[in-house]
């Protein structure tokens, strides 16, 4: 319903144009296409559309090769919600590698628009671009104006106030590059997180193959469960949580490498997911408390207590929360609780 | 052949001609300004940031090599994260040959400054001051180097750190000198790292004054070729303020020099007074683990000849009173928990408490005077320290 709401508007748009131009016949404006150069090339473009990853009607809609995506389970970014698009350049293909990170041709460009609010009240606050260049990925964060019309290159990052759905005043922070390269890392290169075959929709990835984008559907034994659905098993869901919201740090090779916790979906060492593991360079973040899990016990966890924090030097992840996941929250202590002591 | 050595000429001059200095000043924006310019900096590069103090809502971070950030003294430039919003740390370096010279960080949430896989840092005459002193709320670390290849810490200052002023951890090839650790939980400590120096600090009104942890369960372990000399570590009386669960938790109050785990470990030369619990303790990793790469016994450690002032006369240890009526008063510089190999020089007093083994705790202990060889070797102080270049970037 929402969908064709959105499509009746760029109709209204676009005769609005169309009646404009009938005046001079040539100022009909050309079909909007990806600008290969913008990606490849070295530079920050200042605006975001100057990729030409959307329709520059009101910047929103995906232009022809440029794909919607969703993820089984999401990253927690303040309950914001996320439009995600992938964009491969005609000719490229990216290869299956298991059920795990899409291997991405150069010139693809991944894009995360983060939003509040339903409908005609949607806010768009900043889009990030994952740039596959051909030294690498390069992350950029662009944040959108007041009147929502342009994303504009934000380095530097920037704090906004935002009102939440639910009336929550917070203090929104858009990350700089290099806070995106703080999670996008691994063994010191910029890297994707999200779009791992285990965490994408089957439709989705039939489509990349259908369009002639993805070689093959790869062989995924162990999908991640889907967030909010109801026949969702606590521990697989706990576990995907954890690999999505933390496991680009708590991994070897991630940011928080030195603490040795490693909370990737494939990690099944006890120890090495927190499990009687004492910290290492937690500080007060720790809270008093011995170990990151305490097997039947939430309240002695750390790993709870820093999630249920909003504290700098206590929550955790460090970067890109500032409330609390109470629904995340509950499901981890439902998942200590159900370990076996 | 001559070619090549014009061609390297060439190069050498237009990285120094193509070098910028670019000057940030407090004030409106600064946040901004200061992080683009992190952002923006080219290899060689200098940041200069102009007195004043910065009000900063996040944190900071490097990720280019070469970059020197710099500003107008210790007590000039201060970054004031006492609004800090976000981020684990005040700022957050990911590249190599950086250096940070003469600038402040006061109360940032958690760590101070963090270094992580940062090969060759230079972190001179920097200061970083929680303003409230010791308090459990404070952030763990002040100067904070891990995972990193080349690291020099030069005429430093911490103040009030939860865990550790100074901490390198599972590093190489290190350098700590001419810097004060005051009140905090453990003044300076190196864990998990190999070829470190320690020498000529200062270590006062800590906790625990220098430590020389190696622990189980990390990406990088067995520590080791470790030189503590030529340090004042004088009254670290300071109780325990660690929040629980953190490894220096443990430490007990009016430590001066510990060393727990470790493999070659020299304390010489170094002046140690008023540590009311032990001015030298060496011990084994005190828990349980299930780590097969670790090695929890202190492996040939030589105390060699300090200056020993008053110390161990007021000891926070279980039997405390017994002890000091068999040892007359006060307890004997060096304390060695028994396990492993230890060896001082001639005339070193000291004690053991003859524990039979790690990690059951100490309620085996039969405490006598100490009673170990004398270091039958120089000891092997090849590599050890940080490489030679880095101390060209403070000439």
């Amino acid at each position: 319903m929402k969908r064709s709401f959105a499509f009746l508007g760029l109709a209204g748009a676009a005769l609005a144009l169309s009646v404009a131009g009938t005046r001079d016949v040539h100022a009909i404006p050309p079909p909007i296409v990806v600008n290969d150069e913008a990606i490849m090339g070295d530079g920050f473009p200042r605006m975001l559309a100057e990729f030409g990853f959307f329709n520059r009607i009101d910047g929103r809609v995906p232009t022809g090769r440029v794909i919607a995506y969703e993820l089984n389970t999401p990253l927690y970014s303040d309950g914001a919600d996320k439009l995600r698009y992938i964009y491969v350049p005609e000719g490229a293909k990216i290869t299956a590698d298991g059920d795990g990170l899409l291997q991405f041709p150069v010139g693809t460009a991944i894009i995360k628009t983060f939003a509040f609010g339903e409908g005609d009240d949607q806010r768009f606050i900043e889009t990030r671009v994952l740039l596959h260049r051909a030294d690498g990925w390069t992350a950029l964060p662009y944040r959108w104006n007041a009147d929502q019309t342009e994303a504009r290159l934000a380095l530097a990052g920037a704090r906004v106030p935002v009102t939440r759905p639910d009336g929550e005043e917070i203090s929104y922070r858009i990350p700089n590059k290099n806070q995106c390269k703080t999670c996008h890392s691994m063994d010191d290169a910029v890297v994707p997180i999200g779009p791992k075959a285990r965490n994408l929709s089957p439709a989705l990835l039939a489509e990349l193959v259908e369009r002639g984008s993805l070689d093959a559907v790869p062989d995924v034994a162990r999908p991640m469960p889907v967030w909010g659905a109801e026949d969702a098993k606590t521990a697989p869901l706990a576990r995907a949580y954890l690999d999505v919201n933390c496991a680009h740090c708590h991994q070897p090779g991630g940011g928080a490498s030195n603490s040795g916790l490693d909370l990737r979906w494939e990690q099944d060492d006890p120890f090495a997911l927190g499990v009687r593991k004492p910290p290492v360079a937690a500080g007060r973040g720790a809270g008093g408390l011995l170990v990151s899990i305490e097997p039947g016990e939430p309240d002695k966890s750390i790993l709870v207590h820093r999630m249920n924090s909003t504290e700098p030097g206590v929550l955790m992840p460090e970067l890109g929360r500032s409330t609390i996941n109470h629904e995340a929250v509950e499901l981890m202590r439902d998942w200590i609780e159900e370990m076996e002591q | 052949m001559i070619r090549i050595t014009l061609a390297a000429a060439l190069l050498a001059s237009s990285a120094t001609a193509w070098a910028e200095t670019h000057t940030i000043t407090p004030g409106e924006g600064a946040q901004e300004r200061l992080q683009e310019a992190l952002i923006l900096a080219e290899p060689g590069d200098t940041i200069m940031l102009e007195a004043g103090r910065y009000a900063l809502t996040d944190g900071l971070s490097l990720d280019v090599d070469g970059v020197t950030v710099r500003g107008a003294g210790m007590d000039g430039t201060v970054l004031d994260f006492t609004g800090q919003e976000g981020s684990g740390e005040g700022l957050l370096v990911t590249s190599d040959n950086v250096t940070l010279r003469d600038f402040a960080l006061e109360n940032p949430k958690g760590d101070g400054i963090k270094s992580k896989g940062a090969d060759n840092i230079v972190y001179y005459r920097i200061r970083v001051t929680w303003t409230n002193g010791p308090d459990p709320a404070n952030g763990a670390y002040g100067i904070y180097p891990v995972e990193s290849t080349g690291v020099l810490v030069d005429g430093a200052k911490v103040t009030g750190a939860s865990d550790a002023g100074i901490y390198v951890g599972q590093s190489s090839q290190i350098t700590v000198r001419n810097s004060i650790a005051e009140a905090n939980v453990a003044g300076i400590e190196i864990e998990n790292s190999r070829n470190a120096l320690v020498e000529h600090n200062i270590a006062t009104r800590n906790t625990g004054g220098i430590l020389v942890f190696d622990l189980p369960g990390l990406p990088v372990m067995g520590g080791g070729n470790v030189i503590v000399a030529n340090n004042l570590v004088v009254a670290n009386d300071t109780a325990n303020f660690a929040p629980p669960g953190n490894i220096v938790a443990g430490v007990r109050r009016g430590t001066g020099i510990m060393v727990m785990a470790n493999e070659g470990v020299l304390i010489e030369d170094n002046i140690i007074d008023e540590n009311p619990t032990a001015p030298i303790m060496v011990i084994a990793y005190t828990l349980e683990f299930d780590d097969e790469r670790y090695n929890p016994m202190p492996r040939d450690v030589v105390v060699g000849s300090n200056l020993y002032g008053r110390g161990g006369d007021d000891p926070q240890l279980d039997g405390a009173e017994m002890l000091l009526a068999a040892f007359g008063g006060s307890l004997p510089p060096v304390m060695w928990d028994g396990l492993g190999s230890l060896y001082t020089v001639e005339g070193t007093p000291g004690w053991s408490l003859n524990l039979p083994e790690q990690g059951k705790g100490t309620g085996a202990a039969q405490p006598s005077p100490l009673n170990v060889p004398a270091p039958a070797t120089e000891f092997d102080r090849t590599g050890i320290g940080a490489p030679a270049e880095l101390d060209d970037r403070i000439g």
